[in-house]
C-alpha cells in the first residue's frame, strides 16, 4: 500500500529527471548524427556546466546581493553555463576530434580521443576546483516550503521548474532543427555529408555548430541537476553521461526525438524501479536497460537500422 | 570563339595513391550543352567532383568565368553559380520535397523570400508533379520523381552552369526522353550544361560537343555530330546501337 501511494510522486519525479536526461542525450545524438562518433567527453561538458552555474550562484551569495529571485538568477546561471559549455564543445571538436577525422582516422580514433578528453577535463576540474564536492545553495532560490499539488501528488516547485526549463529547451531545439536553415543544414549533413557540401553547406561549420548546441544543452542540464541534487563534484559527469548515452541509444542514436523520448523513459523506468527495489540498485537499472536495448533492439525505439557503415 | 565559361586544364586527381584523372582538359562555353562520355570508372564523376571542389586536383587548373576555382571549398564554388544533379539522384530522403528545394537554395538563404518563392514556382512549372508532392518525404517517391526533385533542387541554386551526372540512369525509356527534353528547356532558359552520360546516343543528340574519357584520360574531343557519325568511336566508346 505504501509503495503504491508513492507511485504518482515517483512518476512525476521520473518525468522531471527524464527530461534532464533527454537534454543531455541530445548532445550525444546530435554529434553522432553528423559525425558518427560518440562524444564520451559530453558528460564532462555537463559537469562543467554544473560548476559554472555553481560559480555564478556562489558569487552572487558571496557578494551578498539581496533579493535573489529565480526569475533572474536562473537565467544568470544558465546563460553562462550554456555559452561556456557550447564553446568548450566546439573547442573539443576543433582540437580533439577534427585533427583526427580530417586526416582520415577510423571511427575508433576520435572515440579514444573523446575518452582522453573526458579524463583530461575531469582532472582539470579536480585540480582547479579541488576534489571535494561543491554545494548548490538551492534553498536560497527555492525554499523547501515551495511545493505544489500536481497530478494528485505533492511535488516541489523546483522539480517542476527543472522539468519546464528542460522541456522548453528541448522544444526550442526541435523548432530550430525542424524550421530553420541551420537545422536543415544539420539534417542534410547528417543524412549525406557530401551532398550537403555540394548544396553549398559549410560542413565544418555545421559540425562545430552542432557541437555548440549539444554542449550548450548539456551545460544547462548540469545547472538543473546541480540545483536539484545540490551536490556536485568533478566525477558527476561519468554516470550522468553514461545514463544519457543509454537514453540516446534507447531512443535511437542519431534521432533527436528519440533522445528526448529515451531520456524521459529512462527517468521514469529508473524512478519506478527504485519504488520496488533497493534504491542502491538505481544506477544498475540504466545499464540493464542499455544491455536489453542493445540485445533486442539495437537501433533503438525511433532509430533506423544501424547497418549503414559505409558512410564515415 | 568566346572565352570558355568552364575551363579545365591538365587536371590530375588522386584517391589515395590511385590516380583518378591523369591530366584531363575540357572546356564548356556559355550556352552550350556539352556531353562527357565514358565507361564505368573512367573518371566522369570524379571530373564533376573536381569542378565542384569536392575532390581537390593535385595538378592543373579549373577556371570558371575567368577565375581559378580549384582549391576553393564547394560552398564557394556553388555560390559562383555551379550546381550539380548527382549520380543516383541523392535527394535528402528524410526531407520533404519543399525542404529539398530549400537545400538547393542553401547558398541563397538570405535572398529575399519572394525571389526564392518565384524560383520554386519556376521549378514547379517545369515539374508539376513536384508541386503535387510538395510535403511528401523524398525517400518515399519513385525514382523518376526523385530525378525531377534532384534537377529542381539544383536549379534552386540559380546556376549558370549545371552539371548533370547520369540523369537517365535507372529511368524508364519514356521518362529518359522527358528528362532530355527538360535538359533542353533548361538550356534554352540560359543555363549552360555539362552532362555525363552512359546513354551516349541520346545525350549526343541534344549536345553540341562531346568528350570521351577512358581510364582518367581524355581520348576523344569532337562535335556531337562527328562523334555520332564516326563508326570507330561508336564501336569503341559509345556502345553499338
Amino acid at each position: 500500500m505504501s509503495m503504491l501511494s508513492i507511485l504518482p510522486q515517483q512518476l512525476v519525479f521520473g518525468l522531471a529527471l527524464g527530461t534532464v536526461y533527454g537534454l543531455i542525450a541530445i548532445g550525444y545524438t546530435m554529434v553522432y548524427g553528423v559525425l558518427f562518433m560518440i562524444n564520451f567527453a559530453h558528460g564532462e561538458v555537463f559537469m562543467i556546466g554544473a560548476y559554472i552555474g555553481w560559480g555564478v550562484l556562489s558569487g552572487l551569495l558571496a557578494a551578498k546581493i539581496g533579493g535573489l529571485n529565480p526569475a533572474w538568477v536562473l537565467p544568470l546561471m544558465l546563460l553562462p553555463a550554456m555559452l561556456g559549455c557550447g564553446l568548450l564543445g566546439t573547442a573539443l571538436e576543433r582540437f580533439a576530434y577534427r585533427p583526427l577525422y580530417a586526416r582520415g582516422a577510423t571511427r575508433l580514433g576520435p572515440l579514444i580521443s573523446a575518452v582522453g578528453a573526458s579524463i583530461f577535463l575531469q582532472n582539470a576540474v579536480m585540480l582547479s576546483q579541488g576534489a571535494r564536492m561543491k554545494v548548490y545553495m538551492t534553498n536560497v532560490l527555492f525554499p523547501r516550503s515551495w511545493r505544489v499539488q500536481l497530478f494528485g501528488t505533492n511535488v516541489s516547485v523546483l522539480l517542476v521548474v527543472v522539468a519546464i526549463i528542460a522541456g522548453l529547451m528541448m522544444w526550442g531545439l526541435h523548432v530550430l532543427v525542424r524550421r530553420t536553415a541551420l537545422g536543415r543544414a544539420i539534417r542534410a549533413v547528417a543524412e549525406d555529408r557530401e551532398m550537403a557540401a555540394i548544396m553549398g553547406v559549410d560542413v565544418n561549420r555545421v559540425v562545430a555548430t552542432t557541437f555548440f548546441l549539444g554542449s550548450a544543452l548539456g551545460g544547462a542540464a548540469g545547472v538543473l541537476i546541480g540545483l536539484y541534487y545540490t551536490q556536485i563534484d568533478f566525477f558527476m559527469g561519468f554516470s550522468a553521461g553514461l545514463k544519457a548515452f543509454t537514453a540516446a541509444v534507447l531512443g535511437g542514436i542519431g534521432n533527436i526525438k528519440g533522445a528526448m523520448l529515451g531520456g524521459i523513459l529512462l527517468g521514469v523506468i529508473e524512478s519506478l524501479a527504485v519504488t520496488f527495489m533497493d534504491p542502491a540498485y538505481k544506477d544498475v537499472i540504466a545499464f540493464v536497460v542499455l544491455i536489453l536495448v542493445l540485445t533486442f533492439r539495437p537501433e533503438g525505439l525511433l532509430g533506423e537500422a544501424l547497418a549503414d557503415w559505409r558512410r564515415i | 570563339m568566346p572565352e570558355p565559361m568552364l575551363d579545365l586544364k591538365d587536371v590530375v586527381t588522386y584517391y589515395g595513391p590511385i590516380p583518378a584523372l591523369k591530366g584531363i582538359s575540357l572546356c564548356v562555353r556559355q550556352g552550350e550543352i556539352v556531353c562527357l562520355l565514358g565507361g564505368n570508372a573512367s573518371g566522369k564523376s570524379t571530373t564533376m567532383k573536381a569542378i565542384l571542389g569536392v575532390v581537390r586536383p593535385t595538378q592543373g587548373s579549373v577556371s570558371f568565368e575567368g577565375d581559378r576555382i580549384d582549391g576553393l571549398p564547394p560552398q564557394a564554388i556553388v555560390r559562383r553559380g555551379i550546381a550539380l544533379v548527382p549520380e543516383a539522384r541523392r535527394v535528402f530522403g528524410r526531407m520533404t520535397v519543399l525542404e529539398n528545394l530549400a537545400m538547393g537554395a542553401h547558398t541563397r538563404r538570405r535572398d529575399p523570400p519572394a525571389e526564392l518563392d518565384a524560383d520554386r514556382e519556376r521549378v514547379f512549372a517545369l515539374f508539376p508533379r513536384l508541386a503535387e508532392r510538395a510535403d511528401q518525404v523524398a525517400g518515399t517517391m519513385s525514382g523518376g520523381e526523385q530525378q525531377m526533385l534532384a534537377i529542381g533542387r539544383a536549379l534552386m541554386a540559380r546556376p549558370r552552369l549545371l552539371l548533370m551526372d547520369e540523369p537517365s540512369m535507372g529511368l524508364s525509356p519514356a521518362f529518359v526522353d522527358q528528362v532530355f527534353d527538360i535538359i533542353q528547356t533548361i538550356n534554352r532558359q540560359g543555363v549552360t550544361i555539362l552532362v555525363v552520360e552512359q546513354n551516349a546516343v541520346v545525350a549526343l543528340s541534344i549536345a553540341s560537343r562531346g568528350y570521351v574519357l577512358q581510364n582518367g584520360l581524355m581520348v576523344v574531343d569532337d562535335t556531337a555530330e562527328a562523334l555520332l557519325a564516326a563508326d570507330h568511336i561508336r564501336r569503341a566508346y559509345l556502345g553499338e546501337i
